[in-house]
């Protein structure tokens, strides 16, 4: 079988969530290959050899240095021709996802995004995928040859096999309606980890009482290497820029730990929480809704908590 | 202008979920359907864009005929028309084969960022495919100006500032619009506006369900006392193993 993973990349490095695709394709088993776009070292793409890719197609287009929809879909279903591709994976991003919605019309693939886990070879091509906003998963059999797969995060382990990829050089046929959209600027946090990509992640609410009390968050946050994310009211008031809002209606996120502080734990809040691993919930009112999603739980007041928190964290280091 | 809006007709973010028929089948029983939260954004923006530029605006439902409320509930928010397509929505693909069908001559195809029952995110992306259109998605922000749209893009840690000419196929989110309640005179109105409903085209589905499931019960919470939180940090490492 020939896998291609999309090696999404983000200021020319290889993202977490593209190594984790990385990582799902070497364990379905079979010939995989990694395509990146754009300016990225060599050294950044062979090591991705060390989770499995064998080659890695590297377009380095400067054009491509933009994550632009169309000109992504182009380079993609052309290296799918050219690499005789039976399975594409990507990891579900803004600009993955849309896409592999693209390709898979496209190349006329068989298409499932939100995938929890390896597809089972037992009978057909089947794959199972998270629904209702994480409330439900449903089996899906994939009947034609080709398929595309968007995983959720944490749809398969990340795991060294060694080995070192080759990289190739790929250039793909674009033409000017791929460019057709103009990326006229870019706003984004630097040096911060991101919230979709982050295995920890610590959030506030309003029990956090105002933007200028996030530090003892910030400091949590920064001691458990996490990205931070906020409640829906936070940053409806602009407390916290609105790319941290977790929830129904922002950021669904699945970390490994999920911390929530001062956050009552709506319906729509859980819905963006619900894949999380394991979820701890402090809250100075016993009665907050979240504590029954919650897996450890303490009643108390942040600004009490957060700094005890934090000093036993750095103390068991 | 013409917009089209897709607007989703799913359960209330706080329905129950069960599944019925030997788990094949949503249990829609006693369950309250909303228009899609994101569809419902699409639908707001449009309803602002109509008002600026007198434009008009079709929604769309691909849905069987249980679905015709959420459709009067958006014509009383203020859409002109509306197209019900008479087939259960089960799969991205299928739906979007049937918006594409319809979506010829729009010069802006509005829809929310996913829908919450199947959130594959991805209807947006294969009608822009469809229509060799160009696709954007999650919008937060849009403006037209003549025939070209200025678009703020959410991407991971912020947002892009994009701009495309029309026509164009978006995938909306918060905060691209307020969402609009109908009043009375809406609600009126909306009963005599024309609602066509039309079959569906025949589509090849290459994905087929075999079952849902529910994911296994949450067991309790443990609680910590404050006074203690060693002994949270040492549960996340040796119990949990998260940290």
């Amino acid at each position: 079988m020939n896998i291609l993973v999309f090696a999404e990349t983000s200021d020319g490095k290889v993202k977490s969530t593209a190594i984790e695709a990385v990582c799902y394709a070497q364990a379905i088993g079979g010939n995989v290959t990694a395509i990146a776009m754009g300016t990225v070292g060599a050294a950044e793409l062979e090591a991705l050899g060390k989770y499995g890719a064998k080659k890695v197609l590297h377009a380095a287009d400067a054009r491509l240095n933009q994550g632009i929809t169309l000109a992504y879909t182009s380079v993609i279903a052309q290296a799918m021709a050219d690499e005789n591709t039976d399975v594409l994976v990507l990891a579900n991003s803004a600009l993955g996802t849309p896409v592999a919605a693209r390709v898979a019309v496209r190349t006329g693939a068989a298409f499932a995004s939100n995938v929890v886990e390896l597809p089972s070879a037992s009978s057909g091509f089947t794959v199972k995928r998270s629904i209702y906003t994480g409330k439900a998963f449903s089996v899906v059999d994939m009947k034609p040859a080709r398929k595309v797969l968007v995983l959720k995060k944490n749809a398969a382990e990340v795991k060294e096999v060694g080995g070192t990829a080759k990289v190739e050089s790929y250039s793909a046929k674009l033409n000017d309606a791929d460019f057709g959209a103009k990326i006229t600027s870019t706003e984004k946090a630097t040096g911060d980890i991101l919230l979709p990509e982050a295995n920890i992640v610590v959030s506030g609410g309003r029990g956090m009482k105002g933007p200028e009390h996030w530090g003892p968050l910030e400091e949590l946050a920064k001691v458990l290497h996490a990205a931070t994310g906020c409640s829906k009211p936070v940053s409806d008031m602009g407390w916290r820029p609105h790319h941290e809002h977790v929830g129904q209606t922002g950021i669904k996120v699945a970390p490994q730990l999920y911390i929530a502080i001062g956050i009552s734990g709506a319906i729509q809040h859980l819905a963006g929480v619900n894949s999380s691993k394991c979820i701890v919930v402090i809250n100075k009112d016993a009665d907050a809704p979240f504590f029954k999603a919650a897996d450890y739980g303490i009643v108390g007041d942040a600004f009490d908590v957060l700094p005890k928190l934090i000093a036993a964290l750095k103390g068991a280091k | 202008m013409k917009i089209l809006v897709c607007i989703s007709h799913v359960p209330d973010t706080t329905s129950k979920i069960s599944f019925v028929d030997n788990n094949t089948k949503f249990d829609g029983t006693g369950v309250q359907y909303i228009i899609g939260p994101y569809d419902d954004y699409a639908l707001a923006r449009a309803i602002e864009l109509k008002e600026a530029t007198q434009s008009t605006v079709t929604v769309l439902n691909v849905g069987l005929a249980e679905t015709e409320p959420t459709l009067r509930k958006a014509l009383a928010i203020g859409a002109d028309d509306a197209i019900r397509v008479n087939a259960e929505p089960t799969d991205s693909f299928f739906v979007a084969s049937q918006i594409a069908e319809h979506a010829k001559g729009f010069d802006l195809i509005l829809m929310g960022r996913e829908s919450i029952d199947f959130n594959s995110g991805v209807v947006h992306g294969m009608v822009g495919e469809m229509l060799g259109l160009p696709s954007f998605s999650p919008v937060m922000k849009l403006e037209i100006s003549g025939t070209s749209a200025k678009m703020a893009v959410e991407i991971e840690g912020g947002k892009e500032t994009v701009e495309a000419s029309l026509p164009l196929v978006a995938g909306c989110q918060e905060p691209i619009a307020e969402w609009k309640i109908p009043n009375m005179r809406g609600i009126m109105g909306a009963r005599t506006k024309p609602l066509k409903v039309v079959e569906p085209k025949a589509v090849e589905v290459p994905v087929k369900l075999q079952r849902f499931e529910l994911p296994p019960p949450k067991g309790a919470v443990k609680m910590i006392s404050p006074d203690n939180v060693g002994e949270l940090v040492r549960l996340l490492k040796n119990e949990a193993k998260v940290l």
